[in-house]
């Protein structure tokens, strides 16, 4: 009796996983199908990359400055019992061009961006303004959820490259102006080791990556939330779990792919 | 609420310093400027050992970066280890120029250095370079040591 109810559940969530699925890759082909408004009429994707982008980054170029900081500070403590203080530069920015630049943008982008894009869309399926412009013959995807979606994929490689610069820079502050490590080693040794298309060419395609990850998510949980006050807000909170645990696992999947330890 | 100009000028700014950061990523944290090679010609050493040599790495002549290894495999014909390496257009070597594996400082990465001789032909594109000398192997190095020591202990 309770073996057949627990089958029960997990066939049941299991359907409706799947089917979601199927409705997110269906969703995503819509929006790109509906995407020519979206670049036909910039000042609507302006004003995305403004609420995306613009607004990010007080949080983006403050966090990174502040993780420069601290692998600064780790690194050096590290280095320096082994007497090679000098390769700072190159712990910091690979560290970062590599994982931290993306991935942590890609998660503060999620929290910051992707969940006020949902909030957003939500709230306008709750106050039937998506329904009304569908009567008014206007796409509600092609006037509000593509503009969104392609806003948000443009803006989050350039706060990753962002973060990793103002990353790069907090580095430098605590390594070479408060610590004394030697100015030119920090520099040259960083770019001796740090390769333009190993390293930041593939950290670039994993922010990529993670801006469709999580704009999709972002729009799509928009979209599909209950239409209810209690619906928006779960539909937020699935938003920023799901972009965190997808960029977490895409991370994993392109670094297996890119650094092989050639 | 922003008005259309004021958004203008934002996401321009936005723009601007996100391919001023990308730049600045490309140019100092990276190699891009200088340590990319050119147009590149073909040539081919073999070793006995190459220690930690990988691919990708660095071919140097009186330090200075002159290529990139290209291909590393093994010859069953001759047991000996191939390596294949780019050498920048620009630098010509002469014919006998001593390939050597040496390591960057203690814990550094092994490079290829190439010690230049003084004959009057130069390589081309595709040709081998026949003196070698393959990598230190430290454990070679002390068992060897320890051997000698061993030996001179018994004459006494």
């Amino acid at each position: 009796m309770y073996l057949k109810k627990f089958f029960q559940n997990i066939g049941h969530l299991g359907i409706e996983y799947i089917w979601q699925f199927g409705f997110a890759i269906r969703f995503l082909l819509a929006t790109l199908q509906q995407s020519a408004t979206t670049f036909l009429r910039p000042s609507l994707l302006l004003r995305e990359l403004f609420f995306g982008g613009v607004k990010s980054l007080t949080i983006i170029l403050v966090s990174g400055l502040f993780v420069g900081l601290v692998l600064g500070l780790q690194g050096y403590e590290t280095l320096q019992r082994y007497g090679s203080s000098e390769a700072l530069g190159i712990l910091v920015a690979l560290s970062l061009t590599r994982e931290l630049g993306p991935v942590v943008a890609g998660l503060l982008f999620a929290s910051r961006a992707g969940s006020s894009i949902t909030a957003e869309i939500g709230l306008m399926k709750t106050t039937e303004q998506l329904t009304a412009m569908d009567m008014m013959a206007v796409n509600p995807i092609a006037r509000i959820v593509a503009p969104r979606f392609w806003g948000g994929v443009i803006s989050m490689p350039l706060l990753a490259a962002l973060f990793t610069a103002m990353g790069v820079i907090g580095g430098w502050l605590i390594g070479v102006v408060f610590i004394g490590v030697d100015d030119g080693a920090f520099w040259s040794q960083m770019q001796g080791s740090v390769d333009f298309r190993f390293d930041i060419v593939n950290g670039f395609i994993k922010s990529v990556v993670f801006g469709f990850a999580v704009s999709l998510i972002a729009v799509f949980q928009g979209y599909d939330c209950v239409p209810t006050a209690e619906g928006v807000s779960s539909a937020i909170t699935r938003t920023v779990v799901t972009s965190a645990l997808s960029i977490l696992a895409l991370d994993f999947i392109l670094t297996s792919f890119m650094f092989r330890g050639v | 609420m922003l008005n259309r100009s004021m958004i203008d000028l934002w996401v321009g700014f936005f723009l601007a310093i996100a391919f001023a950061a990308i730049l600045f990523l490309a140019l100092k944290v990276g190699n891009f400027a200088n340590a990319q090679l050119g147009e590149t010609y073909p040539l081919e050493a073999r070793f006995e050992n190459i220690g930690g040599l990988k691919v990708r790495g660095a071919v140097k002549s009186s330090g200075v970066l002159v290529g990139r290894i290209s291909d590393i495999y093994y010859d069953t014909e001759n047991y000996e280890a191939v390596v294949k390496m780019n050498i920048d257009q620009r630098y010509v070597f002469p014919k006998d120029t001593f390939a050597s594996i040496y390591t960057a400082g203690l814990l550094g990465e092994q490079y290829i250095g190439l010690d230049v001789g003084g004959d009057e032909q130069n390589f081309k594109a595709g040709d081998v370079i026949k003196k070698t000398q393959s990598a230190v192997v430290l454990e070679k190095l002390i068992s060897q040591f320890l051997f000698n020591k061993a030996t001179e202990d018994k004459k006494e």
